[in-house]
C-alpha cells in the first residue's frame, strides 16, 4: 500500500477532488473554527494561571491569629497555638499551614509597634499563614473548619479572605471547564463541517467514485485521496484562522497584563513575552488538529459511503 | 473462470425487491473461451455482465469468478478480482476531467504500476487504437467512435484474466470494428478469457465463435 501510495503521481486527480473539494466555504468555516479554538485555548490558559496565581502566590495566604497561643488548649494537651496547627494540618481544605516565627512577627508589627513589641506589655497573638487546598475548598468546609479552631483555641480568627480566593478559584475552574466545552463544542462543529462538505464531494463524485471502484480501487484508496484533499484545506483553514487570533490575543493579553501572576521584567518584555507560553505552544497546534479532524473525518465519512457499492 | 450455478438476480426496489432480471441460469465459460452474448434488449444482458464484472451480487444461486466464489466472497476480496477483469461499457464510463492518457493509464495506477512501465503501454496502446495524437484530449473533445477507443484501451491495457465488452461496436465503422475483433482475437489467443455482448449480428456471422443467448432473463441457448 505504501508503495502504491508513492507510484501514483503527485498531484494526480482521479477523482476530480481539485473541483468537487475547492478553496471555498470549506477552509473558510475551519479558519472560523480555529479562530474560535484559538480564543477558547486563550481563555483557558489565561483561567489557569490566574487560578495558579491566586493559589501558590500571595493571595493564596490567608492567615489565622491565635490570642493567647501559649496558654493551655480547651480540652486536650498542648498549647492552644498547637491545637489550631493540628486542626489545620489534619484539614482536607488546607494545603498547608504555617506559625511565624517571633522574628517574622516583630518584622511584621515593627513599623506599629516598634522592634521590641514585648517591651510595650501588649500580649501578641501567633500568626498563621494558611494556604488553601486544591481544588479550593467549599465555603462550608472553611466554616467548619472555623468552628472547630474556635472550639479548641476560643478567639482565634481565620480572616475570611479565604473565602474570597476560593470563590475565586472556583470561578477560574469554571472558566476553564467552560472553555473546555467550547472547544469540544468547536471541535464537533468543524467534524460536522468537514462531514457536509465530504459528502457533498461524494455526491458531485458520484459517477467516478463508481467508475475507479469498478476498475479495483480499494475502499482505503478512494478514503485516501479525500481524506488527502480534506487535510489539506483544514490546514489551510487552521493556519488562516490562527493566524487571524494572534493580533486578538495578543491586544487581549495586553488588556489582561496588569492581573498577571508577575510583572513583565524588561528582559521578559520582548514579543515571545507578550503571550502565555502554553499558548505559543497551542496556536501552531491548531492548523495540525485541523488536518487530524479533516483527515479522519473524510475517512470515516468515506467508508461508510462505500459500503452501498457492492 | 466462469460459473453460474442456478443463479437469479433482482434489484432491490423501495424496500422490497424488484422483479427478477435474471433466473436461474446455469453454465460455465472454461479459461481461455471466447463467447458472445446474445439477445433482445432488455433480455438482461447487461446485468449478466453486471454480475460478471462484480458490479452485483447474485440475489440467489452459486457464481464463481476468477476461481472466487462471489456470493460469499468478503467485500473487501472482491478489489483484486476486478483489477483482473477488464470492461468495455456501451456508455464508455471515461472520467470526463482526465485527459486519454490519464483515462487509459488508470488501471495501471491503481495497480501501482512504476510510471515509466505506464508511459511506455499506454503510448503503445494509444498508438495501437490510432489516439496517440490526442493523449492530451479529454472525452468531451472526441467522437463517440474515438471515445469508444478510449474506453477498449483502458479495458485491456492491464492484460486482463477476464474481457468483457457491451456492444463495442456500437460506434465504430465497419473497418473500426474488424480491428477491434482483430484485438479480441488476439487477446483471446494470448490466453484472455472474453465475453462480448452485441446486436451486431454482421459480426456475429463474420465471427462466428460459441454464443449465450438470452431472452427474458434465461438462457435460450448455451453455445
Amino acid at each position: 500500500m505504501v508503495a502504491r501510495a508513492r507510484l501514483r503521481p503527485a498531484g494526480f486527480d482521479e477523482l476530480g477532488l481539485r473541483r468537487a473539494l475547492g478553496f471555498g466555504m470549506l477552509p473558510l468555516l475551519v479558519a472560523a473554527m480555529a479562530f474560535l479554538a484559538a480564543l477558547a485555548l486563550a481563555g483557558w490558559v489565561g483561567a489557569a494561571t490566574l487560578a495558579r496565581h491566586w493559589q501558590t502566590g500571595a493571595g493564596a495566604a490567608l492567615t489565622a491569629q491565635v490570642p493567647n497561643p501559649t496558654a493551655p488548649a480547651t480540652g486536650r494537651r498542648g498549647t492552644r497555638l498547637d491545637a489550631v496547627l493540628a486542626d489545620l494540618g489534619t484539614d482536607p481544605a488546607i494545603a498547608r499551614a504555617r506559625a511565624l516565627t517571633d522574628t517574622e512577627l516583630t518584622r511584621l508589627l515593627r513599623p506599629w509597634l516598634g522592634a521590641t513589641p514585648a517591651s510595650i506589655g501588649i500580649p501578641l497573638p501567633a500568626v498563621v499563614t494558611v494556604h488553601l487546598a486544591d481544588p479550593p475548598p467549599a465555603p462550608a468546609a472553611l466554616t467548619a473548619l472555623t468552628a472547630r479552631l474556635a472550639r479548641d483555641a476560643p478567639g482565634t480568627v481565620l480572616d475570611t479572605e479565604g473565602d474570597w480566593v476560593g470563590r475565586l478559584l472556583a470561578l477560574a475552574r469554571s472558566l476553564q471547564a467552560s472553555a473546555a466545552a467550547a472547544l469540544a463544542v468547536v471541535v464537533a462543529v468543524a467534524a460536522a463541517v468537514i462531514a457536509v462538505a465530504t459528502r457533498a464531494g461524494l455526491a458531485a463524485r458520484r459517477e467516478a467514485i463508481e467508475i475507479i471502484h469498478g476498475l479495483g480501487a480499494t475502499d482505503s484508496y478512494i478514503a485516501g485521496r479525500f481524506a488527502e484533499r480534506a487535510s489539506l484545506l483544514a490546514v489551510a483553514g487552521g493556519v488562516a484562522g490562527a493566524a487571524a487570533a494572534l493580533p486578538v490575543l495578543l491586544a487581549l493579553a495586553r488588556l489582561a497584563a496588569p492581573f498577571a501572576a508577575a510583572p513583565a521584567t524588561p528582559a521578559q518584555a520582548g514579543f515571545l513575552a507578550a503571550l502565555p507560553a502554553p499558548l505559543w505552544l497551542l496556536l501552531p497546534g491548531l492548523p495540525l488538529a485541523a488536518a487530524g479532524i479533516g483527515f479522519l473525518t473524510a475517512q470515516v465519512t468515506v467508508r461508510r459511503w462505500l459500503r452501498r457499492l457492492p | 473462470m466462469l460459473r453460474f450455478d442456478a443463479v437469479g438476480l433482482h434489484y432491490p426496489h423501495g424496500a422490497g425487491s424488484g422483479p427478477e432480471v435474471l433466473r436461474d441460469l446455469t453454465f460455465a465459460v472454461a479459461e481461455g473461451a471466447y463467447r458472445w452474448l446474445l439477445g433482445p434488449s432488455g433480455a438482461g444482458k447487461t446485468s449478466l455482465l453486471r454480475l460478471m464484472y462484480l458490479a452485483a451480487r447474485p440475489s440467489s444461486g452459486a457464481l464463481t469468478v476468477l476461481g472466487a466464489d462471489i456470493a460469499t466472497a468478503p467485500r473487501r476480496a472482491l478489489p483484486a478480482l476486478r483489477r483482473r477483469i477488464g470492461v468495455v461499457f456501451q456508455d464508455f464510463r471515461l472520467l470526463a476531467h482526465l485527459s486519454v492518457f490519464d483515462n487509459v493509464a488508470l488501471p495501471l495506477r491503481l495497480d501501482g504500476r512504476g510510471e515509466g512501465q505506464i508511459r511506455a503501454d499506454v503510448t503503445e496502446m494509444l498508438r495501437w487504437v490510432g489516439l496517440a495524437a490526442q493523449f492530451a484530449a479529454t472525452p468531451a473533445e472526441l467522437s463517440g467512435g474515438e471515445q469508444q477507443r478510449v474506453a477498449i484501451a483502458r479495458a485491456v491495457i492491464a492484460r486482463p484474466a477476464l474481457l468483457l465488452a457491451d456492444e463495442p461496436t456500437g460506434n465504430l465503422d465497419e473497418a473500426q470494428a474488424e480491428r477491434l475483433m482483430l484485438l479480441l482475437r488476439e487477446l483471446n489467443r494470448l490466453g484472455t478469457t472474453i465475453v462480448v455482448a452485441t446486436h451486431n449480428e454482421a459480426l456475429v456471422a463474420r465471427h462466428p465463435a460459441p454464443a449465450l443467448r438470452l431472452d427474458h432473463g434465461r438462457l435460450t441457448e448455451l453455445g
